[in-house]
């Protein structure tokens, strides 16, 4: 069974659909990469899975549960976690502290009394690898630095689903490598992760199933040869090759129906 | 029936009033983001400047109103926003309630200053003159406020939806830098917003002064009127302000009318605007939890616990000694400071740590002195039931605006402050009206501390102890947990903390260690009364806590001292009556977005020595030991490398979406590089 | 060769002590389209920010046909000859089509002049004057945002996503009003994902990567690379 559901939700924010019926499944044990143009609607989505937005309709359902209206930290608790687009670090806090916290909210109230091992925090830091920046605060680091520290954040919680977006931006090359096999490891814990990417070599090298988003849609999922092959994701990316201007005077309403061919 | 319909048209006059005011105080928020808390005052110090006009220079009255509508207020609504709310709307919503807080206070300071207090009337409008609609006499005063309303709602709305500055006023509620890219100017417009919002405070007031009387606070506390019908309209839609203005005024007649003039439920015809206030929050819809809000607030220095202990001990010997040589009446104000320290330690808790505000601290203090009083046990199982008490109540002020913003928090707290006030302090069940109630001091182990010195000794030592405690939750792991719930409720929330009731823990902590103060107070003084605890006396606290730091427990024991001594100064150069409130709320003004204050002005100052004279004179001397000099310097960073808490506190984070620094590659050797 | 609309000559910006832009050199020549291409990141939306005065640079120079810029507030550049339509919906949710349009007269040109030439080229704004802008869909909203750009006259127009979360058959719409604007002699300036669609109505394209450009050329030999660079080496 899968772990998470998305069910035909919908987002509207005022006359605008950010999400149209979207609907997919994930995994325990798979890398899954929601891909799609800018303004596709996937942080959105995120914002729905992890109940930080509630859905216009549509159901959200997680280990066989509908949890489409329960509270944020609730779903946290359940084995939920994420990082975000915008980066959401502790400012004020040292990168130490931000994980401490993060274990602190974990073992609640069973946690007040007992002392969180220092070793544990140490290990979450070494394993996404900025155990160097433990002393620095959270606002003086760099970009993906602080990415990897909400994704450590997000471990301390040791989640079954794990949401990261768009993880990879501001990493470079060697570090965009390592992220790749910790995801890949992370699961092969058991994990479902669930991705935002747009650096495509990361997404096309390490996950196990795509789902293209396009304006608000679904248009397309699968493994990542067949996505790379697919002539509606290319024309989501790159728009039409078509050479022939449209010939219309007015608007003519979003369409849902099948997309002409494109001629290369 | 007579009576219904005048009780009508009086209701009908006071509402359109409100509308007024509340139109202005829409306006100006939501082209700004900026709630004025000062709108009524603004409104008050306008009346005063129409009455010195026209009663006190002798100008005729419309001439008078002219020039206060069309010069004086929109000149005043200009100069704020240019220099002291621009820009204000993108800081937490505790800045700028702490700057337009001290506006408040400051300008009833000014108002003292430049008019002294003394009996001063402003006639109605058209004298007394009036006309009979069947048997009630209507007055032309009533009728020209309902037609001003009339024309301001007119006026407001062709000028939104009929002008092209009005729709830009509009257009930067949507999107401000939108407008500039249109090549409209938002600075304009925030301007004009504020020059008119001030004007319609200065008519509100005016036209209100001859019934309600020309006072300092009457009339700055009639925003609370303005503030809970704009929050009918969610401080958005002006029709629904104006309708909110109506109803609120037509239901404060009738309460007048219909409702006891006497007993215990008196008071309930006082706190109609506060009760309707309190039913439109509560019936706000839920707040989602946003992402990229502020974060990285730079904080005061967190010092060690040994250094903490030592200047604790220290503050202790000084009081010590201090006492054994004061008169009973100093006896008194260094336990008022005291009381004063402690109140502002639980806004350290509230504010300086979880970014909270509270506009009625002392509110809670009186709450712990009333149930010390009552509870009547001397004794330490007292003093905790006591503060227990304040806390369940500052707990369960929390909880209906647990799913709103800090703004609603925080004016919940205004409204709590002024039921507490009008209703509950004053009931017999209370402190009864204009009454006072004894107060024993605390006894430990079963000796009564009857000795004054002792007494105020022993308030040093649990405010010593309350501050080690307070830096000790701060180093904590709830003190993290706080820290963090400021920097990112959005994060806190995904990571599975369940912030209602961890803010409800929070603000009722606070609440209880200002009951501690407000019980320990109580047997300081012995007789204690309703005046004691006022809701006005809680901003220039609020104030002053920013202005010496309300980010550091010294913050907090400075601005207690500096607290006490206002009534002092005040008492002992009469000709400054109202100054000190204009240093405060103006200090507070320029120090708003900055809230570590003097205190870490200090902490700089005690770095500075330490890091660069100390070892210069160290070395002309090498004799002399080195001394640390306690309670000044942090230890866990090395003396001078440490600079980041000198740079603007309170920050805002400059994260756009596209900071992320995409490593380069060049577009023909991509496929190759990874290939 | 006349002076270019706009020269961008080694611009440095950065928000905090992350540097976005690293030496951005680029220069539209007057009357031209070029498309700015790049992956997420790149560091496009913040060299529109620069441009369009809403964010200063560290250093470097932005010359205007001819005039130096780069001190010039965001009001001051929109009403002397510059359009920028940001990214996202740009136009003002809670205003009518018409009241939205009225703040196109900020630009110079008579508010009446300015719904004569929208409602001429779109029609269905005509319809929809009293509607509210965000109740429209995103593809009319962006022909609201657009047409600004045709009212207006500017002598330098940026976009910024136009297509983004709109179908392609919208979006193609969309830039054959982009090319029409073009042959009225306006200058422009196109970022955009869509990269073949930009590239359609384009004279010229640059690409960005790292804070840089690190090509320019005809759309053709452009083109031939975009695949890679968007969707990945191996396509």
């Amino acid at each position: 069974m899968a772990l998470l559901e998305v069910d035909d939700v919908v987002v509207q924010f005022g006359g605008v659909t950010a999400v149209d019926q979207a609907r997919f499944s994930l995994e325990g044990g798979r890398v899954t990469g929601l891909i799609g143009p800018n303004g596709a609607g996937k942080t959105t989505c995120f914002n729905v899975i992890t109940g930080l937005q509630k859905p216009t309709s549509g159901h959200v359902r997680y280990d066989g549960r509908d949890i489409t209206s329960m509270q944020p930290h609730r779903r946290a608790k359940r084995g939920m976690a994420r990082t975000f687009q915008r980066l959401e670090a502790f400012g004020s806090l040292s990168v130490r502290d931000n994980v401490r916290v993060a274990l602190d909210i974990h073992h609640g109230l069973r946690g007040l009394l007992q002392r969180t091992p220092a070793s544990r925090v140490d290990a979450l830091l070494e394993r996404v690898g900025i155990a160097e920046y433990a002393d620095e605060r959270a606002d003086s680091i760099p970009t993906g630095t602080a990415r990897l520290l909400e994704l450590a954040r997000a471990l301390a919680g040791e989640p079954r689903l794990l949401l990261l977006d768009e993880p990879s931006s501001g990493l470079d090359e060697s570090e965009t490598d390592d992220f790749g096999s910790l995801l890949r490891d992370l699961a092969g814990e058991g994990r479902a992760v669930l991705m935002v990417e747009h650096d495509m070599d990361l997404v096309m090298s390490v996950c196990d199933e795509i789902h293209v988003l396009d304006f608000g849609q679904v248009i397309a999922s699968g493994t990542p040869g067949e996505i790379r092959a697919n002539r509606r994701v290319q024309e989501a990316y790159l728009g039409q090759a078509d050479e022939e201007p449209v010939e219309q005077t007015t608007l003519i309403d979003p369409i849902t129906t099948e997309i002409p061919a494109v001629q290369s | 029936m007579s009576s219904l319909l005048s009780f009508t048209v009086l209701g009908i006059f006071t509402g359109a009033a409100y509308a007024i005011a509340a139109s202005g105080l829409v306006l100006t928020y939501s082209t700004t983001r900026v709630f004025n808390v000062a709108h009524g005052a603004f409104g008050m110090v306008m009346a005063f400047v129409y009455w010195d006009f026209s009663q006190r220079q002798g100008i005729p009255a419309w001439l008078a109103l002219g020039l206060v509508l069309l010069v004086v207020a929109p000149l005043f609504g200009l100069f704020v926003q240019r220099f002291v709310t621009r820009n204000l709307g993108d800081s937490p919503v505790s800045v700028s309630l702490v700057v337009t807080v001290g506006l408040f206070v400051g300008l009833i300071g000014f108002a003292q200053w430049v008019w002294k207090p003394e009996a001063r009337s402003v006639p109605q409008f058209f004298d007394q003159a009036g006309f009979n609609l069947g048997d009630v006499f209507i007055t032309y005063h009533q009728l020209l406020t309902i037609l001003l309303s009339a024309a301001v709602a007119a006026g407001l709305f062709l000028l939104l939806n009929r002008t092209r500055v009005g729709t830009a006023m509009r257009a930067s509620v949507d999107n401000p830098e939108l407008l500039k890219l249109y090549g409209g100017k938002p600075g304009l417009v925030a301007a004009l917003a504020w020059a008119i919002g001030t004007s319609l405070a200065a008519l509100a007031g005016i036209l209100l002064t001859p019934v309600i009387g020309l006072d300092y606070y009457d009339l700055t506390l009639l925003v609370i009127n303005a503030y809970a019908a704009a929050m009918l309209g969610r401080l958005k839609s002006l029709p629904l302000t104006f309708a909110g203005a109506m109803t609120l005024g037509i239901l404060q007649s009738y309460a007048v009318a219909y409702l006891p003039s006497s007993g215990d439920l008196s008071g309930l015809r006082a706190v109609i605007p506060t009760l309707f206030l309190f039913a439109v929050i509560i019936l706000m819809p839920q707040a989602q939890l946003r992402v990229g809000q502020v974060k990285g607030i730079v904080s005061a220095p967190l010092p060690t616990v040994r250094r903490s202990v030592v200047a604790g001990g220290a503050l202790v010997v000084l009081m010590a000694l201090l006492t054994l040589s004061m008169s009973s009446s100093n006896i008194l104000l260094a336990g008022t400071a005291a009381t004063y320290a402690m109140v502002m330690l639980s806004l350290v808790l509230l504010t300086g740590y979880g970014g909270h505000v509270s506009l009625a601290q002392f509110t809670f203090a009186g709450v712990g002195a009333l149930a010390w009083a009552k509870l009547d046990s001397p004794n330490l199982l007292g003093l905790v039931l006591a503060a227990l008490v304040a806390a369940a109540v500052g707990a369960l002020v929390a909880l209906p605006v647990l799913r709103l913003t800090g703004l609603y928090l925080a004016l919940s707290t205004l409204a709590f402050g002024v039921l507490m006030d009008k209703l509950v302090f004053q009931a017999s069940f209370a402190f009864g009206f204009n009454g006072s109630l004894p107060a024993e001091r605390l006894a430990l182990l079963g000796i009564p501390v009857t000795d004054g010195g002792t007494y105020v000794l022993l308030m040093t030592i649990v405010f010593v102890a309350m501050g080690i405690g307070l830096l000790q939750l701060r180093r904590g792991r709830l003190g993290r947990i706080l820290i963090a719930m400021r920097d990112s409720p959005a994060a806190c929330g995904t990571l599975g903390l369940n912030m209602r009731w961890f803010r409800v823990g929070l603000f009722g902590l606070s609440a209880g260690m200002a009951g501690l103060a407000g019980a320990l107070f109580a047997g300081l003084r012995q007789t204690i009364s309703a005046t004691d605890f006022q809701l006005l006396s809680s901003l220039p606290l609020l104030l002053l806590a920013v202005v010496c730091g309300v980010t550091s427990v010294t913050g907090a024991a400075i601005g207690g001292v500096g607290f006490m001594l206002l009534p002092v100064l005040q008492s002992n150069y009469p000709g400054l009556a109202g100054l000190a409130f204009v240093v405060i709320g103006f200090g507070a003004v320029a120090l708003g977005r900055d809230p570590n204050g003097i205190a870490n002005l200090l902490f700089a100052l005690g770095r500075k020595v330490e890091g660069r004279l100390w070892p210069a004179v160290a070395d002309r001397m090498p004799s002399l030991p080195s001394l640390p000099l306690p309670g000044l310097r942090r230890e866990d960073e090395p003396v001078g490398k440490h600079r980041h808490v000198d740079q603007p506190a309170w920050r805002i984070d400059l994260t756009p979406d596209d900071t992320q620094v995409v490593p380069m590659e060049g577009v023909a050797g991509h496929g190759a590089s990874r290939g | 060769m006349s002076i270019p609309i706009l020269e961008v000559m080694d611009l440095h910006a950065a928000y905090g002590r992350i540097e976005v832009l690293r030496g951005v050199d680029l220069t539209i020549p007057r009357g031209a389209v070029v498309a700015l291409l790049g992956p997420n990141g790149a560091g496009k939306s913040t060299l529109l920010k620069v441009v369009s005065g809403q964010m200063r640079p560290t250093s470097g120079d932005i010359h205007m046909a001819g005039v130096a810029v780069e001190g010039a507030s965001t009001e001051e550049l929109a009403r002397n000859g510059l359009c920028t339509i940001p990214e996202g919906r740009s136009v003002f949710p809670n205003l009518t089509v018409e009241e939205n349009l009225k703040l196109v007269s900020y630009a110079g040109v008579p508010a009446d002049k300015v719904l004569e030439t929208a409602y001429r080229y779109f029609p269905r704004l005509d319809q929809r004057r009293h509607q509210l802008a965000g109740t429209m869909s995103g593809g009319e909203q962006q022909m609201l945002a657009l047409s600004r750009a045709l009212a207006s006259d500017p002598a330098l127009l940026m976009l910024d996503e136009l297509s983004m979360g709109l179908a392609p058959l919208i979006v193609e719409e969309l830039y054959d009003t982009v090319a029409r604007i073009a042959e009225t002699g306006v200058s422009i300036l196109v970022v955009e994902q869509f990269a073949r669609t930009a590239l359609r109505v384009s004279d010229y394209a640059a690409v960005m990567t790292g804070g840089r450009v690190v090509a320019t050329g005809e759309p053709d030999e452009i083109n031939a690379k975009m695949s890679d660079v968007i969707l990945g080496g191996a396509a």
